[in-house]
């Protein structure tokens, strides 16, 4: 009996959190209507016994996901009024769609038969959680797969990096030799001051010689963007 | 729990994989400016090595099931090999002049190849699912590797969204089968069906969508529209490489499911692949007609020819599937061929790819202007040449299964394709020259070359490779 009421609560709310993905206004609450939406999903689970997939869909949807599409959706300069704008138009087509699929699903489930023949799946036994079993699966008899997927992932992340990271040769990197080198006579000068001269009197801030602009590779001084005008003072 | 694992089997994927972190690592720490001869060769040695390795591969089932080695793999894979081999060593001149040239590219055309042979060696769906986006990722990202070029980027973006969207359907139809079948396996699978009884609803629903995924992948008719943009705006180099080994493996991985586990259900499933079929020739026929473009133009012609390739799949006998893999294996070294002349278009430093810059090339740079011609012709299926092989053996497949509208529909297309590739040669011999291309790069020529005779010499070869799809054949209807 509680689980039946658990069950509908989580249920419930999951549908409705669902709706408001794609109805809210604001794509932030959307974002966090997502959020809701994937705990409920995760207290499904539990009732289920998968309390691995549970934890799962927090930490991986939850904790990664669902913080990214917030990162995306906040930092973005996305216009949101203006991806709506064909919705009108394309309603329609998304609803057959949907219609269609729905169709499909009614028809299979409804006529819900397997092949003959199948047997039904067997459980481990209590001893076993199910983070183990899934465990030995995937590390004994799945392991290739398991690999591939890895590979996968490394395709992903080299991806990332050949796609945006640019190597800038304007970068003021590190350079140890040139500061290993550094005497105090290169960046140290001794000034002798007037009484009451201001730093305004004397020309501003004196800026370091040379080294100042030293970049990771020689580069090309016309490429680079005109120095802002405050830094000419010391010139 | 007695069924040995066979580690062994998967040998060569392992040593790929391997070799590949390695080029990674030694790419990593080279030198900034260093070219990328050096990966690149390394990349070539991995794929020689890989290949005498599935030579040398033993036959059985593996990895609990999820693991298949045999002659039909081991076909399927030889193609992927010598594919990816040579697209890698006609990147390497055009990469540097385009400025592209950055270790990753091997690195990844090598990882896509891993992908296509987990999915040629594929025994689970699960496998097929996991081989299939290894190798799709990776060509995501070589669509777009010339990151600063906004048709690049944009072909990139656009496979990789339709990509997606192929893999979700296919998964769908994936979770379907396993819903109704019980199993992912293709040997429980096959036994599963091989029953009389009749076949639940959603199973078959979930074959078609398996199969409008795979389709998508090959650019079949109605799945078909990101091929041209994408092969217009990726790369060369890429072009040469998407266009070739892939292909080759989404087409194994279709003959593989297609007569294997869901071989009993063929006339569930025949009536829509012969569709599929007639729609992609047709289209790939009269679409190509009024490009300007040559890579645009390629693309056509590549969907046309999985739709004659496809042929083979719908009759679904040893012979059909026969005639499929002989089809594959003259386009794969066509395909090649063609983009390495491609390649070689380049005036004043920047690459060419209009129709119109080929006038007058047999006055220019007559040894490049004939092997065009000999891969017009034989993509056309005149005789001779090996495209007219392949051709021939899917045509009288599908004949010798009564299923004529196929063949005739196949034979007028060709007539129709005839007119588009011999326009290319019209343009090349008799119209009026243009100023000459830069000096081409030695690799490129030398594949453009040894491809050109494969294609004009394939007569010789044909016993050869049809005796090794015969017997990849043979294994698929065991």
């Amino acid at each position: 009996m509680i689980t039946q009421i658990t069950f509908y609560l989580f249920a419930t709310i999951l549908v409705l959190c669902a709706g408001m993905v794609v109805s809210a206004r604001n794509p932030v609450h959307a974002v966090l209507f997502l959020i809701l939406g994937f705990f409920n999903a995760a207290g499904l689970f539990l009732i289920a016994g998968a309390e691995f997939l549970a934890m799962i869909l927090v930490i991986v949807y939850v904790g990664a996901v669902a913080v990214l599409f917030l990162f995306v959706v906040m930092m973005l300069d996305v216009n949101f009024n203006q991806l709506r704008e064909g919705l009108q138009r394309y309603a329609p087509v998304g609803a057959a769609i949907g219609v269609a699929l729905l169709a499909e699903l009614i028809f299979t489930v409804g006529r819900l038969k397997l092949v003959p023949g199948v047997q039904e799946p067997t459980l481990p036994g209590p001893q076993i959680s199910n983070t183990e079993a899934l465990g030995r699966l995937i590390y004994t008899d799945y392991v290739l797969l398991f690999q591939a997927c890895g590979l996968v992932l490394l395709v992903a992340m080299i991806g990332a990096i050949v796609l945006t990271l640019r190597d800038r040769p304007s970068a003021r990197r590190q350079n140890i030799s040139l500061q290993h080198a550094r005497l105090p006579a290169d960046t140290m000068e001794m000034m002798q001051l007037e009484v009451g001269a201001g730093t305004d009197a004397l020309g501003g801030f004196i800026r370091p010689r040379d080294g100042y602009g030293a970049t990771a590779e020689p580069i090309d001084a016309r490429a680079l963007p005109a120095r802002r005008s405050d830094e000419k003072l010391g010139a | 729990m007695t069924v040995p694992f066979n580690w062994s089997l998967a040998l060569p994927e392992i040593v790929l994989s391997v070799c590949g972190l390695l080029i990674l690592v030694i790419g990593v720490f080279q030198r900034k400016n260093a070219s990328g001869l050096l990966c690149t060769g390394l990349a070539v040695a991995a794929f020689v090595a890989t290949a005498v390795l599935v030579l040398g591969a033993p036959s059985g089932v593996g990895y609990r099931g999820t693991f298949v080695s045999d002659d039909f793999a081991r076909f399927a894979k030889l193609l992927a090999l010598t594919g990816a081999a040579l697209s890698v060593i006609l990147s390497l001149d055009y990469n540097g002049r385009q400025k592209v040239d950055r270790f990753e590219f091997p690195v990844l055309i090598l990882f896509s190849t891993v992908g296509t042979m987990l999915m040629a060696s594929s025994e689970n769906l699960m496998t097929l699912y996991v081989g299939l986006e290894l190798q799709s990722l990776a060509i995501y990202i070589l669509c777009a590797f010339a990151r600063d070029e906004v048709t690049s980027s944009e072909a990139g973006l656009k496979y990789f969204v339709l990509g997606s969207l192929a893999s979700g359907l296919l998964l769908y139809g994936i979770s379907l089968v396993y819903g109704f079948a019980g199993t992912m396996e293709y040997g429980g699978l096959r036994a599963a069906l091989s029953d009389n009884a009749p076949v639940p609803a959603g199973l078959v629903i979930g074959i078609v969508f398996v199969f409008v995924g795979l389709a998508f992948k090959l650019s079949a008719a109605p799945f078909h529209m990101w091929t041209p943009d994408v092969y217009q705006g990726a790369p060369t180099s890429v072009t040469a490489f998407m266009a070739g080994a892939p292909k080759v493996a989404a087409f194994a991985l279709l003959l593989r499911i297609m007569a294997g586990p869901f071989g009993h259900l063929a006339p569930q499933w025949q009536m829509l692949v012969e569709l599929v079929a007639i729609c992609t020739m047709i289209l790939g026929a009269l679409a190509a007609i009024p490009q300007t473009n040559i890579k645009r133009l390629m693309a056509y012609s590549s969907i046309g020819h999985m739709g004659y390739a496809m042929i083979g799949v719908a009759v679904g006998t040893e012979a059909g599937v026969r005639g499929t893999l002989v089809y594959l294996a003259t386009y794969l070294f066509m395909t090649v061929g063609v983009f390495a002349c491609i390649m070689a278009m380049r005036r004043n430093g920047r690459p060419l790819d209009r129709i119109s810059d080929l006038s007058g090339l047999s006055r220019t740079h007559p040894l490049l202007a004939l092997t065009m011609g000999i891969f017009m012709f034989s993509m056309a299926g005149v005789p001779p040449f090996s495209g007219f092989f392949g051709k021939l053996m899917v045509f009288a497949a599908a004949v010798q299964s009564g299923l004529w509208t196929l063949a005739v529909i196949g034979v007028v297309t060709s007539m129709i394709g005839l007119y588009y590739y011999w326009r290319v040669v019209k343009v090349m011999y008799f119209d009026a020259p243009e100023p000459a291309f830069d000096r081409g790069a030695r690799p490129v020529g030398a594949v453009a070359g040894a491809m050109g005779l494969v294609t004009a010499l394939f007569l010789l070869v044909l016993g050869p490779v049809t005796g090794a799809a015969q017997a990849a054949a043979a294994v698929l209807f065991r």
